[in-house]
């Protein structure tokens, strides 16, 4: 089958690091992403099904292998060459529409849960990703072994499986991923306030910086699930801070205006570039150097960042964290959410529901069949500027 | 002999206009045949001995007794003097304030007073800088008395130090610098650049706090003050006044002393900013053409920096001293005197271009919201019986007015800009749901108490300044202001005077009469 798929090329790694500072275009046709036949996956074993895609969306990380510019360390946690996509809706062969949790979890490695209940995100060893049966590979979209979202069709565990209602529309379904990584943050955030017994003490504001999908991911989900913050947005482009308060932020300005955003909400003092106090949880959705050193500035002292953006090579001084005693705690996925009477849901399962009243087909702006990759992935790699959001391949009959 | 300020009908030989335009300049030509140009009257002489004609104010006052029999040993005597605010721009040394309280001082001095603190009366205004301070009262001054702290700014948020002396029939409290209520004598050292300062203003704003101000510092009474130049049809100088009399009669004993200035605000590179177009030398022309070009080529920070930094060869046109009231009687004839220009009739269209500076940004930046208050609340107000346009008419300001703001001066103006004018532009809406937060905000309070910044609530006041204007016009226009920025301030943005003239059309028709108000030099239109 014809399918994008990147291959282990320090060259063109190296070459799509190089270009991409000039042209994201040139990047991806100079980088590792290629489209072409591809050696169809076999099946990895019991409990796999064959996936047909409809839609699947491209993601920062997604661009950041196609421009060369993902961190090192995963590369002993992928096996190449492998097929990207990881925001995938699809269709059984029964012809039930479903979303893929991407994760490859224990089950789907035929690895001991932690529980028996256990999500594929859960976990306190990593191990089972890089052992068992499959080829290493953190997430469908990522493994050779079981192909992804940016191909016709690829495996996927019945462990990954969730079916979505007829209500749920594709482009709605598409964002089920990425909602449920805001969802996973909403609960980030829930959990330090609970710990600080914060929920009923007072105004709560959570910032969210950045308002890419993730970004607004994570305002649709604090909305949901943390309805008593206050949530105040640092965004970039007009159609993000319409999204944003109609996703429920109660202000919403220019990422360099959060911090007097912030300030003027909490009350807090300016001293140099930090605020005495600030945000009682601040969100990086953006994970550069510029943002976590401004969410550290914003946050208050002992409050929680949560990075949901994924970072590389970053640099910090790390003084205002440690004077602070900010938390800087990582927001990968997703996995199994405790809920304020104990009781446990899985994110992806909180991500479906919230899909379906967030309405978040509006987030998908352009859809391009893989064919046109260059232009899907510089559409993408230029959301904001040109008003989009989520951009997805279509694989669709007659797409 | 200076000759009075007048009126020009504009007629097909009428030379375009100067206009300000922030730190730059424009000429402007305005339509024959509907279009006048009021020009304020040339400077009036100075007097010929400034130290010697206060001495004798001093000696010979208003209703009251001669200073130094006010004065004796073992007395507690405090001077204010008006801020940085006053005047526009900065005087040349020596400055009047300096002048009088010298004079002052040398009297307490004979007397033997020892106990003498000087305070600046500067309300919610931002603290002065030292050399400021150094700049108004003069070294001799400034080195006697700041090192030892009895030469300090007063601070409305030091509650410590706060009194209330009473309180007015309307319920108004009159709320004070402690170390003024208990002096056995306070002097009160003025300059009187336009008719709205000086009398009971002095004291009741400079040395109040913020509950005391927040009687007559509302939209209710700036929306009633008709105008700010006319303290008798004006809502905030009623209630001032009222509390002038509880400060009369519970406080210590005033002493006053205003002076006034003439209209030569700009030193002789600038000649041409105070002429009448058609009377521009062949110099004037390339004075002013080297000068704009040179602008137009400066960068703005530059710029700004340049204009702070000239010193006004203001010259001292009369002082007067003794009881409050009276003598603020007398100041208001020589301040009409220099300002007043008699109008006939109202006009569609009134134009002005908003200069650098105003009231609140010495030696800083002419943030929107100034810009806002220097159009619609000084210059707008600059008349007495009707304003110049009509009810409905159309405002039309020169400005760059770019989303930039001092952030030592100005930190709450910048949250203003962002939060409050993001919601509401009505005066009334803002001071409902807005107010009391910038008020209390103890940030704002700490760099008002300890840094150079005006208190948190002063954004408010500035753009209650402006509540008349706002309400009056039927539209306001900025000429070359960003058009984002000019959108948030509620007006609306135009690229040329002719596009602003179009949209005005919409307002008052097609052929509509314009009045240019000709700034710099202040002037009060007297509109019949």
């Amino acid at each position: 089958m014809k399918a994008l798929s990147v291959r282990r090329s320090v060259p063109r790694f190296g070459a799509a690091r190089v270009v991409s500072s000039i042209s994201q275009r040139s990047a991806t046709r100079v980088g590792p992403l290629t489209f072409g036949e591809i050696e169809e996956p076999t099946q990895p074993g019991p409990g796999w099904e064959r996936i047909d895609t409809s839609l699947s969306g491209i993601c920062g990380s997604d661009l950041a292998l196609a421009e060369g510019r993902a961190s090192a360390y995963f590369e002993d946690w992928v096996s190449f060459p492998f097929v990207p996509g990881h925001e995938i809706v699809g269709t059984r062969g029964d012809g039930q529409r479903v979303v893929i949790e991407p994760v490859l979890g224990h089950s789907a490695r035929g690895a001991v849960p932690p529980s028996p209940e256990a999500a594929p995100g859960d976990g306190d060893d990593y191990r089972h990703l890089v052992t068992g049966p499959l080829e290493p590979g953190i997430q469908t979209g990522f493994c050779n072994s079981t192909g992804g979202g940016w191909a016709p069709w690829f495996w996927a565990h019945e462990s990954q499986i969730h079916a979505i209602p007829d209500s749920l529309s594709d482009e709605a379904a598409v964002l089920v991923e990425p909602l449920a990584g805001g969802v996973h943050a909403a609960f980030s955030v829930r959990d330090a306030l609970r710990r600080g017994d914060l929920l009923n003490r007072g105004p709560v504001v959570i910032g969210v910086l950045g308002a890419g999908t993730m970004g607004l991911a994570t305002v649709a989900a604090l909305r949901a699930h943390v309805p008593e913050a206050d949530v105040i947005v640092g965004a970039r482009y007009p159609h993000q801070f319409a999204i944003a308060r109609a996703l429920g932020a109660v202000e919403v300005v220019r990422s360099t205006d959060l911090a007097a955003a912030i300030r003027r909400r909490t009350g807090a003092h300016v001293i140099g570039r930090h605020l005495s106090s600030g945000a009682h949880c601040l969100v990086d959705a953006v994970g550069s150097s510029e943002s976590i050193s401004a969410s550290v500035s914003m946050t208050r002292p002992r409050g929680r960042v949560v990075l949901l953006g994924m970072p590389a090579d970053v640099s910090l001084d790390l003084t205002p964290l440690w004077h602070r005693e900010t938390e800087l705690r990582g927001c990968y996925t997703y996995g199994t959410e405790t809920l304020d009477d104990g009781s446990t849901a899985r994110t992806f399962d909180l991500a479906i529901e919230l899909a379906q009243t967030t309405g978040a087909e509006r987030l998908v702006s352009a859809t391009y069949p893989l064919e046109r990759h260059v232009d899907a992935l510089a559409h993408a790699a230029e959301a904001g500027r040109r008003g989009a959001v989520k951009i997805a391949f279509d694989l669709r009959r007659g797409n | 002999m200076p000759r009075p300020g007048f009126v020009l009908d504009v007629d097909r030989s009428t030379p375009p206009m100067l206009f300000w335009h922030g730190e730059r300049f424009s000429l402007e030509r305005l339509p024959a045949d509907r279009s006048r140009v009021i020009y304020p009257a040339e400077p009036l002489p100075g007097l010929i001995d400034p130290d010697a004609a206060i001495r004798q104010a001093l000696l010979q006052p208003l209703d009251m007794e001669p200073l130094p029999s006010l004065l004796h040993a073992g007395m507690r005597l405090t001077i204010c003097f008006d801020d940085a605010s006053l005047s526009l721009p900065k005087m040349r040394r020596p400055d009047s304030r300096q002048r009088i309280i010298e004079t002052v001082l040398d009297m307490a001095a004979e007397a033997g007073v020892d106990d003498v603190h000087i305070i600046a009366a500067l309300g919610l205004h931002r603290r002065m800088h030292d050399y400021e301070l150094r700049h108004v009262l003069g070294d001799r001054i400034f080195d006697a008395f700041h090192p030892s702290g009895a030469l300090y700014q007063h601070d409305a948020e030091d509650h410590a130090n706060l009194v209330v002396l009473g309180e007015t029939d309307h319920g108004e409290v009159l709320e004070i610098n402690r170390r003024v209520a208990e002096s056995d004598l306070v002097v009160y050292a003025n300059v009187n650049q336009v008719a709205m300062d000086g009398g009971w203003k002095s004291l009741v704003t400079g040395v109040a706090s913020y509950r005391c101000l927040s009687h007559h510092h509302n939209p209710e009474s700036l929306q009633n003050t008709r105008s700010l130049m006319d303290r008798h049809h004006s809502a905030l100088h009623h209630s001032i006044w009222r509390m002038g009399a509880v400060l009369r009669d519970n406080g210590p004993k005033v002493f006053q002393i205003e002076s006034t200035i003439n209209n030569d605000a700009f030193p002789s590179p600038f000649n041409f900013l105070s002429k009448r177009e058609w009377e521009w030398t062949g110099r004037d022309r390339a004075t002013f053409l080297a000068t704009s070009k040179a602008l137009d080529r400066t960068p703005r920070r530059l710029a700004r920096r340049i204009f702070h930094s000239i010193e006004a060869p203001y010259a001292m046109t009369s002082v007067q001293a003794g009881f409050t009231e009276t003598v603020h009687e007398r100041t208001l004839e020589h301040v009409h005197a220099q300002h007043i220009v008699p109008v006939e009739g109202q006009t569609d269209i009134l134009t002005m271009g908003i200069p650098f500076i105003s009231p609140y940004n010495p030696e800083s930046i002419m943030n929107p919201i100034l810009v806002m208050c220097m159009g619609l609340g000084y210059l707008f107000n600059m008349y007495r019986g009707r304003p110049l346009v009509r009810e409905g008419g159309v405002v039309i300001m020169t400005h760059p007015t770019t989303k930039e703001f001092h952030p030592v001066h100005h930190p709450s103006y910048i949250d203003f800009f962002d939060e409050v004018l993001a919601d509401t532009t009505d005066p009334a809406e803002m001071s409902q749901r807005w107010e009391r937060k910038y008020a209390e905000d103890e940030w704002y309070r700490h760099l008002y108490r300890t840094g150079n910044a005006y208190h948190g609530v002063h954004p408010f006041y500035a753009w209650y300044w402006g509540a008349h204007g706002q309400q009056w016009a039927g539209r306001v226009i900025i000429v070359g202001g960003d058009p984002a920025t000019v959108r948030r301030l509620g007006f609306t943005p135009a690229s040329t005077m002719d596009d602003a003239f179009e949209l005005a059309s919409e307002v008052v028709g097609r052929s509509p009469t314009i009045t240019h108000l000709h700034v710099p030099s202040v002037l009060v239109a007297d509109v019949h």
